[in-house]
């Protein structure tokens, strides 16, 4: 167990740039999820804090000791791999031994173990079976156990889940989230999915193009995204974005689409008629009479709620998300609580505040 | 795969035609032939000839010279394949790094399979001919005694190398595929689990490899015992005395320089028996050994 501290990593391939100067501080224990697009560069990261991959820049520190010159093997980490990356030729047992052996436990002390991790997990009566007559949930689980019996200072996961089907990768998530608080490993886990993010991680890291585009607890990330990316990135359905301009000294926003809107918290900064962008989440739009008219086009109906699909006025896309079953009518009047509003610059897309 | 219904018997006959044909002209004829003509013996002109049973297998497996020449086969045949087969796994980890110019190293390591057996041995017949050969004459003019005409361990030694150098391309083609063909994360796990590259090697990709190396092990035997006969034919002619003589070698010397064809078909058919042998144990352990 041991706090991450990664200062200022870049990492060029030539002369594309994949990440930009990534500063991130973990504590002991803490769970950090790593989430973003593909090609954002958060597999990248994690190969680098593995020692599988050479930052061009930056340090990385374990325990407070710089490792960036040190081999995986020297850095006390353990990886799951997205593809369990399992000794074909060995058992279960073996497998979860092979480090042990290299670090010349005794061999009473790898027996427990093995033993304990594989009562940990649940693959007791594996132990004796070699990978290709696994499961894919087992080979999963085989591919935990093997990072931890080694009891390393940080456990790395690279995207672990996304060879499952659907209902083992929700199984396997809380798994994982239980056994990491229990063992308390200071844990990087990389995804692209949003909802493993929010339910894993203490706190996300957004990676967008390189850059980290916001490090903060999930709840953070969904009440106060720092830029557009963010905003759109997490939470499903996406946000809705909609052109503005700020209008009565700062105090409000006068949307494209017609209505000019109060800000609950206070005025924002700039210009009398700068470019803005509203963010607002499909869940947050309110059905009113009066409001606006929203023709729909497209209803999705999931049970508990029903995502509907329109356009406003001024052709701008609008999401709404209701509770209960689908409404009858062809459009629907919708307004937007001043409270439930994100202002974005309409130039750069920062998150403004009051 | 999907089954064809054809109708009748004709048409697949004729499709199966030009490879049954060959296979009967060349190889079930004459392997016939020499089953028939080893139960035989002829009188020296070839005029007539008298059955006589198993007489012409007990008396070569009686013959000295022949178990002279199994001997030479068995070592010829064992140092070709450890030689040829850990040349080419050692070049083949070396071509499996990310190296500059690696697909230039690759196409040049895969040439020597072009080679005709006969031309090789031309070609290491003027590097190590005593007189006219480049390294040959620097060898004797740094005072070690090299003439592979007269000395039997050096004539050996030279065709084991020259036998084993043209089997490297190709054992190298299928280490290399079999490299590749080893998933990187697994080796990354390796890495992260703290195996050094020497451990790697030894307890991860050589386990891997095994099924390689053991179809690779059955291919170069087969290739020592039969098509070796060129550069040995070139380098040595089997001598000096009977020192590279194999059985193979013999069967040739037997049946066109004795003109004794039923000791000689006795001899090719116990090498037909051997490679069917061969055969068999790879076909049974192949299918089972592969790990992925």
């Amino acid at each position: 167990m041991a706090s991450l501290d990664v200062t200022g990593v870049t990492k060029s391939f030539g002369a594309t740039h994949v990440l930009h100067g990534i500063n991130l501080a973990v504590e002991d224990g803490e769970m950090i999820v790593i989430v973003g697009a593909s090609g954002c560069g958060k597999s990248t990261l994690l190969r680098i804090v593995a020692g599988l991959e050479t930052a061009t820049s930056g340090s990385i520190r374990i325990a407070g000791r710089e490792v960036a010159a040190l081999e995986p093997a020297e850095r006390d980490i353990a990886m799951v791999f997205q593809n369990y990356a399992l000794y074909p030729h060995m058992t279960v047992e073996q497998n979860m031994a092979y480090g042990l052996k290299i670090r010349g436990l005794p061999r009473a002390e790898i027996t427990r173990r093995v033993a304990e991790a594989a009562g940990l997990l649940g693959i007791e009566a594996l132990l004796t079976r070699r990978p290709r007559q696994l499961s894919g949930g087992q080979r999963q689980r085989v591919a935990m156990g093997r990072a931890i019996v080694r009891e390393p200072k940080l456990f790395l996961f690279d995207e672990p889940l996304s060879n499952l089907d659907a209902k083992l990768r929700v199984q396997m998530r809380a798994e994982i989230r239980r056994l990491q608080r229990r063992l308390g490993v200071t844990s990087l886990f990389v995804t692209h999915d949003q909802i493993e993010a929010m339910t894993l991680g203490d706190r996300l890291v957004v990676m967008h193009a390189g850059h980290a585009a916001q490090i903060a607890t999930p709840m953070e990330i969904w009440a106060r995204p720092a830029d557009t990316y963010v905003a759109g990135f997490i939470g499903s359905p996406a946000m809705n974005f909609l052109d503005g301009t700020l209008a009565e000294g700062g105090h409000a926003v006068a949307l494209k689409a017609g209505p000019v809107l109060r800000f609950a918290d206070g005025p924002r900064a700039g210009g009398e008629g700068m470019p803005l962008t509203i963010g607002i989440r499909p869940e947050h739009v309110a059905v009113a009479e009066g409001g606006l008219d929203l023709p729909l086009d497209l209803v999705e109906p999931l049970g508990s709620e029903t995502v509907l699909h329109g356009r406003l006025p001024g052709g701008e896309a609008l999401v709404v998300k209701l509770g209960g079953p689908a409404p009858g009518q062809s459009s629907l009047p919708v307004a937007f609580p001043a409270e439930a509003l994100h202002v974005f610059d309409g130039g750069t897309g920062k998150r403004l505040d009051p | 795969m999907r089954k064809t219904i054809f109708k009748g018997t004709a048409l697949p006959l004729l499709l199966l035609a030009p490879q049954l044909v060959i296979t009967a002209i060349f190889f079930l004829w004459p392997a016939g032939a020499a089953i028939w003509q080893s139960l035989l013996q002829e009188d020296p002109w070839g005029t007539r000839s008298e059955f006589v049973g198993l007489r012409n297998f007990a008396e070569v497996l009686a013959e000295p010279e022949w178990r002279g020449a199994a001997w030479n086969t068995l070592l010829f045949s064992t140092s070709v394949a450890v030689l040829a087969m850990g040349t080419a796994l050692f070049l083949a980890v070396q071509a499996d790094k990310s190296i500059r110019g690696a697909n230039l190293y690759r196409t040049l390591l895969i040439w020597p399979y072009a080679v005709a057996p006969a031309v090789a041995a031309v070609l290491w017949l003027f590097l190590f001919h005593p007189s006219i050969g480049l390294v040959g004459r620097a060898l004797n003019q740094a005072g070690l005694a090299w003439d592979y005409k007269l000395n039997g361990n050096q004539a050996m030694l030279l065709v084991i190398v020259a036998a084993a150098w043209k089997q490297v391309s190709y054992n190298f083609i299928f280490f290399l595929a079999g490299l590749q063909s080893i998933p990187r994360a697994v080796l990354e796990a390796a890495a992260i689990d703290g195996a050094k590259p020497v451990r790697r090697f030894w307890t991860i990709i050589l386990p891997l490899l095994s099924p390689t190396a053991f179809f690779l092990l059955v291919v170069n035997l087969v290739y020592a015992f039969f098509d070796t006969f060129g550069v040995i034919h070139a380098l040595t002619g089997g001598g000096p005395g009977k020192a590279t003589e194999t059985l193979i070698y013999k069967v040739y010397v037997e049946g066109v320089q004795n003109v004794n064809l039923g000791s000689s078909s006795a001899q090719s058919v116990i090498l037909m028996v051997l490679v069917i042998a061969l055969t068999a144990v790879q076909f049974r352990f192949i299918e089972r050994k592969v790990h992925y």
